[in-house]
């Protein structure tokens, strides 16, 4: 059978056990539970204070936005910091060692993180549909939407995530990029407030990254139209969603083979050796 | 030609700083070779430009018959490779990992090899039958490292590189891998290049030793040989009329002759002891550290 497809079955294969493994280790577990109930309480906090300007629980709003928040999270966040972790702890080498086997390890990385950012999603939607009223999870074209949003956002994260994984010497050394990451772009994608409520020229800003368009995607997708006249040009932009998903997409599925061929060509046992040396003298 | 491995004048320059300066050595079908030297000898370098991990700096270099630097997928499916400090894959169960790891290695079956390895089998000749279901992070250093090497050879590699593979082995586990890379060898005909620091080990495994330091092989050949090339390391130990004697003749056969020609039966207690490697070791890398940088002459057997 030709290499290649053997490869992807078994990065495929690969993929899933490690979801599997996440769901059955107990700290992946309750970083899990942390994620989701952080936001539920986040949510749940807002629920009385409306939309500006709606008769809309903020709540509501919010819950949905976080879904958009949540793809960066799991696919920029999770699937770099693997990078780094595996990269220091001899995965990848590993990986480099076998025939094909960086394509398995891709493969597999992609499947399990996007298991887990499904996970997530369904999770917090189940328990939202509980708590709020006002989602449209009734009508079959909200799961539409829902569904391009999403494997759009994924194809957009991913490769970002894996781009920027590779640039971190370390996983110490990428922690505080992650948060200021996160924190700054929750903050001006629109994900706890309308973004139209923001200076101007922070909705110029925020509207070049994803985060943005994922939340406004998930908000077309969840939630009544009639909330559309928060949005800027009160319109869903679906269109404009597409157009800036699919660049990034083009862009990180151009970049990260060149940069992971890159970083791949410089791991070898000296270089997984003196890191964990490193590591061990806490440096 | 049964040349796995032929290495001419290999060179490795880091800036300023000369780490190989010339390294020349082949390797047969089969043969089991140890490269030895001290810290910063330039071992780790050697193996990872044989391994395709690094770009040498200048010399000819022949892995399989293929240069290792444009060593493709199909090159690397016969090759194995045993790194120092594997702590990947912590999650996962043992016998999963090694199924997935033999998964992408089916393709490359020859007439010859199937690849891989069965993977009861493998966890069998390793002994972790017993763990096949354990998570890796609940193995033991030594079982740890059993795995290591079964996922180095699951493919079924024509070519081993074990860099250090007995580090925190109890002497039980170690006679037993001692077992495993011999049969592997004989058995099967794989070419095994291994680094170490214990010379006990490079003894008992190693068909061939190189010594290896300040960038050039001062030595090759098997520890006999090696031992041969430095007169005046064995020692002869007798007793007669209840007195005991210690020499060390240049040559201790014909010592031993005279010996008894003279006295006859009046020798008692005779003991002859060759020199270990690890006294043929430190006399060579210290001759070598005298002589000056350059004019560092291989002593081949």
């Amino acid at each position: 059978m030709n290499p290649t497809v053997v490869a992807l079955r078994a990065g495929l294969s690969r993929g899933w056990i490690e979801l599997r493994q996440s769901l059955t280790t107990q700290s992946d577990l309750f970083g899990l539970a942390f994620r989701i109930g952080a936001v539920l309480v986040v949510v749940i906090w807002t629920r009385g204070t409306h939309l500006p300007g709606m008769d809309f629980s903020l709540g509501t709003s919010t819950l949905v936005s976080v879904l958009g928040l949540n793809l960066v999270m799991y696919g920029v966040v999770t699937m770099g910091d693997l990078l780094v972790v595996e990269r220091e702890d001899g995965t990848l080498l590993r990986a480099k060692a076998t025939p094909n086997g960086m394509l398995g390890y891709l493969v597999g990385k992609v499947v399990s993180t996007a298991g887990q950012v499904l996970l997530a999603l369904v999770i917090t939607l189940f328990i939202g549909a509980f708590l709020f009223t006002g989602l449209t999870i009734g009508h079959p074209g909200s799961w539409l939407t829902l569904i391009w949003v999403l494997v759009l956002g994924l194809l957009a994260t991913l490769p970002a995530g894996a781009v920027l994984g590779s640039l971190f010497p370390s996983q110490r050394s990428a922690g505080p990029w992650w948060l200021l990451l996160l924190g700054g772009l929750s903050a001006i994608s629109g994900i706890f407030y309308p973004i139209t409520h923001m200076p101007v020229f922070l909705q110029y800003i925020g509207q070049v990254f994803p985060m943005y368009w994922l939340g406004l995607g998930m908000r077309s997708a969840l939630l009544p139209n009639s909330l559309v006249v928060v949005e800027i040009g009160h319109s869903w932009r679906h269109l404009a969603t597409f157009g800036v998903l699919a660049t990034w997409s083009v862009v990180g599925l151009v970049l990260a083979p060149v940069v992971l061929r890159r970083m791949a060509r410089r791991e070898s046992g000296s270089t997984v050796a003196t890191r964990r040396e490193k590591v061990l003298r806490g440096t | 030609m049964d040349d796995v491995l032929v290495v001419r004048d290999l060179q490795m320059r880091y800036g300023e700083a000369d780490v190989l300066k010339g390294v020349s050595f082949r390797a047969r079908r089969g043969e089991v070779l140890a490269l030895l030297g001290p810290n910063g000898a330039g071992k780790t370098t050697t193996i990872e430009i044989l391994e395709g991990f690094r770009i040498r700096s200048a010399g000819e270099v022949s892995v399989l018959g293929v240069d290792p630097a444009h060593g493709g997928e199909a090159w690397r499916a016969r090759t194995g490779v045993v790194l120092q400090s594997w702590r990947d894959h912590a999650k996962w169960q043992v016998r999963e990992l090694l199924a997935q790891q033999g998964r992408y290695y089916a393709p490359y079956s020859t007439v010859g090899i199937t690849r891989p390895w069965d993977v009861d089998d493998l966890l069998e000749s390793v002994g972790l039958t017993r763990h096949a279901r354990k998570r890796v992070s609940d193995l033991s250093g030594g079982q740890r490292r059993r795995l290591d090497v079964a996922i180095g050879i699951v493919g079924r590699p024509e070519l081993l590189f074990l860099d250090e593979p007995t580090t925190g082995f109890d002497p039980e586990a170690r006679r037993e891998f001692h077992d495993l890379v011999r049969g592997l060898a004989d058995r099967e005909e794989v070419t095994i290049l291994l680094t170490t620091h214990d010379l006990d080990e490079a003894e008992r495994l190693a068909d061939r030793i190189l010594i290896l330091t300040g960038g050039t092989i001062i030595a090759d050949g098997s520890a006999d040989e090696l031992a041969r090339t430095l007169p005046g390391q064995s020692e002869v130990r007798w007793t007669r009329d209840g007195q005991p004697f210690t020499r060390s003749p240049e040559n201790a056969t014909a010592f031993v002759r005279e010996l008894f020609q003279e006295y006859g039966e009046a020798i008692e207690d005779l003991e002859v002891r060759r020199a270990s490697l690890e006294d043929t070791y430190m006399a060579l890398v210290h001759q070598a550290e005298r002589r000056t940088p350059r004019g560092l002459a291989a002593v081949t057997a």
